[in-house]
């Protein structure tokens, strides 16, 4: 592996035409991801769920895309054929969406959801891609994976599918996972149990994990380092833990304007936005 | 240059973010939806066609160059088109371009007419049945389904055979074929809004249903049902011809395009143009109101609105 | 004294679904209540029976009591009116802030319309500049705003929060919370607020039900919530997951040693 970075990222930059000019959503976004948990955050509007998907390439076709660097293990993604960037989405590089309702196939049992995913990446025989896929879905917590695995999506819980669309990123052992907010649309309590399962199988299984969010006590609770984005820009990376000593006055700000249990602070602070952060 | 200037801020004013009036927002917001559709050029040419249909039915004797009832018998049956007659003449020595010219003012009273009295009835049996729910619903919705089980020539044959041909008949028979799937889109379009908060929100300020339905459902129905009305105009257009071409619409000697199209049939393989140049009208007025509908589609779609 | 708002035994049922199961609260004149839970628990359900949106099965209503019946009636409307959740779906598409404002004093035939408009749309934090423009030229924050306009213009003594911020980022947030909490105490209103987030609710609320599968678990003051003196098991997890993520060590060790 080159450098020892899963993915390097330099001055990305996402625009979008529109019909009064254009819009750049990200504008020069730079960072290095190791076999680590990265955390992205910012409010709606940042450029953090751009930033997720560009380095995917899922960026909506009349969006331009530009980095001076751009490479996944060594690898510039942006110069790479369109089938080999294909072959690499959903092998080597998954993500997870925030619901899993609009990213399962309502139509396609969940078994044989995951079992297309990794049949499509891998050469295996249906009984063993059945198998796999069985385990899988045991290892993400699924208590009766047999039952399951028949399933239609619109047949199992919030907390379910998103393990069962975990479990579908998974099936093909990639090495980088981007997950955007993935726990939005969870109930606390099932948010911290999907959590769990992939903090731990990032850990077992040594990948890369990129997890945007808007939450950003979610994030530092979780992640090793957090990236906050504001206005299409990284105004500050820090180390999870010392978040507590964040410089710029928009992670503060943000940090301290959410409601805490037992703080009686009336009125909450607000952000005073200042223009020149987007700058 | 003061010219400029002065067309840019009154451009500015229509685009402005922060509207001072209400007048000021409503066109504004017209200002945006014109905007949108004159980029479609497809649509303007519908536009312009229609324009021009609208401009030739309220100058037709002005533009007529012969009488449209009156023709000349002895020395100008059947002529092909010539500098005096553009079109040609029919076989009873009418001059068919004032024939055409005169016939857009039918086309025009069809249209329209099967307009106004179709589309409120479709709104509101739709809008109603869609916000009522229960019985009322399944009521209206299936007499909606017992009209929508008959094709429409067929039905609308049946109703001019039992009221007697004749343009007005026609009319109503049109109308009474082309609301029930008005109604089916209103009451999708009801459906999907039904639910939604800012429903539930002016429920919760004690609004009465009636006043629900037509403050705030119906004017969220009302662009779907434009561009279906004017996307279907071209079908009635064709079905008023076709009770023309069967006798059973306009009677002569009104110049209707479908009926002189029936008329000009005998002749179509030796004078084609007492056929082709009514057919060639109904193409183009057909088209135009097709290309505008879909431009409005475009332009009225509330999904693509948020801009 | 008669609390402004008591539930007795109250129970939903959507076909053949009991979304609520025989629930009870009270609400004092002047209080904050709360109700949390996560979703399927009942708590939005609780607070559309109340608003009359939802089928109510049995059980009773009161409001200043006064028995609620089936229909509400103008005077109620008057009195009681709900913030939604969604500031993108709870505003109609095609009017404008002023026509949005306008359509609670038509209903109710209230005559000093132009004066009501411009006192609530300063109150809110919005001004005349807002007054003319569709919802489609608001921020969410600005949406939610208006929404509260709309709610207090005309005057009423209850105000019914779903989850009024929830489908805000976090900044926007606060500013909401505290624009809610000054009109509470200026109009001295009585909220019954619903949140999925302990941390707000115990915010703004003084007392709170805890909600789960359409029954209430467990009612008490923030102080003690705040103080973890809270008596039942669910209550206790609820509290313990809005803590964040707590990496267990057997697991982080396992991966350390992996490194």
């Amino acid at each position: 592996m080159s450098g020892g970075n899963l993915l390097e990222v330099e001055d990305l930059r996402v625009t979008f035409p529109t019909r009064t000019g254009k819009i750049e959503a990200v504008r020069g976004v730079s960072f290095a991801l190791g076999r680590e948990r990265l955390g992205i955050v910012g409010e709606s509007g940042s450029g953090k769920s751009q930033t997720g998907r560009a380095i995917m390439g899922l960026t909506p076709p009349q969006a331009e895309v530009s980095a001076q660097k751009l490479a996944f293990d060594g690898r510039d993604l942006l110069s790479l054929p369109a089938r080999e960037r294909r072959a690499l989405r959903g092998g080597r590089v998954a993500m997870i969406l925030q619901d899993p309702k609009y990213s399962l196939d309502p139509v396609m049992t969940i078994g044989r959801q995951i079992v297309e995913t990794l049949r499509t990446h891998e050469k295996v025989s249906k009984a063993e891609a059945r198998e796999r896929a069985l385990d899988m879905l045991a290892a993400v917590q699924i208590r009766d994976p047999k039952r399951v695995f028949d399933l239609h999506p619109h047949e199992v819980s919030g907390g379910m599918g998103q393990r069962a669309m975990i479990a579908m990123m998974l099936i093909a052992n990639p090495e980088l996972m981007i997950a955007d907010e993935p726990t939005s649309a969870l109930d606390v309590t099932v948010q911290l149990d999907v959590l769990a399962i992939l903090d731990r199988l990032v850990a077992e299984r040594g990948m890369g994990l990129i997890f945007i969010s808007h939450d950003l006590r979610l994030v530092s609770s979780f992640c090793d380092r957090v990236v906050v984005m504001y206005a299409g820009k990284v105004v500050e990376q820090l180390k999870a833990s010392e978040l507590s000593q964040a410089q710029h006055p928009y992670t503060r700000g943000l940090l301290d304007c959410m409601p805490k249990i037992g703080a009686d602070r009336h009125p909450l602070p607000v952000l005073q936005r200042q223009a020149e952060w987007a700058l | 240059m003061s010219m400029t200037g002065q067309a840019m801020t009154r451009r500015e004013w229509l685009l402005s973010e922060r509207p001072a009036s209400r007048m000021q927002a409503r066109l504004g917001r017209a200002y945006v939806t014109w905007r949108r559709f004159s980029a479609n050029r497809l649509a303007m040419v519908g536009l312009f066609i229609i324009v021009a249909l609208l401009v030739v039915a309220a100058l037709a004797d002005v533009l007529a160059t012969h009488s449209p009832y009156i023709g000349d018998l002895k020395n100008a049956r059947l002529l092909p088109p010539s500098a005096d007659h553009w079109f040609g003449t029919d076989d009873l020595g009418r001059d068919i371009y004032t024939r055409i010219v005169h016939g857009s003012r039918l086309t025009l009273f069809v249209v329209v007419l099967v307009a106004i009295i179709a589309a409120p009835v479709g709104l509101a049996v739709g809008t109603v049945a869609g916000y009522a729910g229960g019985w009322v619903d399944a009521v209206l919705m299936r007499v909606t389904d017992i009209f929508l089980a008959f094709p429409k020539l067929v039905l609308a044959l049946a109703f001019v055979a039992a009221l007697g041909p004749g343009i007005e008949n026609a009319v109503l028979a049109i109308a009474i074929t082309s609301w029930p799937p008005y109604a089916r889109i209103a009451r999708a379009e009801t459906l999907t809004v039904r639910n939604s908060d800012f429903i539930k929100a002016v429920e919760l300020m004690g609004a009465s249903p009636f006043r629900i339905v037509l403050r705030h459902i119906m004017p969220l129905c009302l662009s779907s049902l434009i561009v279906r009305v004017t996307l279907d105009m071209a079908g009635i257009i064709l079905t008023a011809a076709g009770l023309g071409f069967l006798g059973l619409g306009a009677q002569p000697p009104l110049p209707e395009w479908g009926a002189m199209i029936a008329s000009g049939r005998r002749f179509i393989l030796d004078q084609w143009w007492v056929a082709g140049a009514p057919g060639f009208a109904i193409l183009v007025v057909s088209l135009g109101f097709n290309l505008l509908g879909d431009g409005l589609r475009d332009a009225l779609d509330p999904r693509s609105g948020d801009q | 004294m008669t609390p402004a708002l008591a539930v007795t035994d109250l129970e939903v049922v959507f076909d053949r679904f009991r979304a609520l199961k025989g629930v009870s609260i009270t609400v004092q004149p002047g209080e904050s209540f709360g109700l949390v839970g996560e979703s399927g628990s009942g708590k939005s359900t609780l607070l559309r029976a109340v608003a009359g949106l939802a089928p109510v099965a049995s059980g009773t209503i009161t409001l200043d009591g006064k028995p609620l019946g089936r229909r509400r009636d103008k005077a109620f409307y008057a009195k009681v009116q709900m913030v939604f959740q969604d500031p993108y779906g709870s505003l109609h598409p095609r009017q404008t802030v002023d026509r949005l404002l306008q359509e609670p004093l038509a209903v109710h035939g209230i005559g000093d319309g132009e004066k009501r408009i411009q006192r609530a749309l300063d109150e809110v934090g919005l001004g005349a500049g807002f007054r003319f423009r569709y919802s489609h030229q608001l921020s969410g924050g600005q949406r939610q705003r208006v929404a509260i306009a709309r709610a207090l213009i005309l005057e009423p003594s209850i105000l019914l929060l779903d989850e009024p911020t929830s489908a805000l980022d976090a900044s926007v947030q606060a500013e909401v919370l505290n624009l809610l909490e000054q009109v509470r105490r200026d109009r001295a209103l009585t909220f019954l607020m619903v949140s999925h987030d302990l941390a707000v609710v115990t915010h703004m609320c003084g007392r709170l039900a805890v909600m789960q599968n359409g029954e209430v678990v467990e009612t008490l003051a923030s102080p003690d919530l705040a103080a973890h003196r809270v008596e039942k098991d669910y209550t206790k997890r609820l509290l313990n997951a809005s803590g964040g993520f707590v990496r267990d060590d057997d697991s982080s060790a396992r991966s350390a040693h992996e490194a």
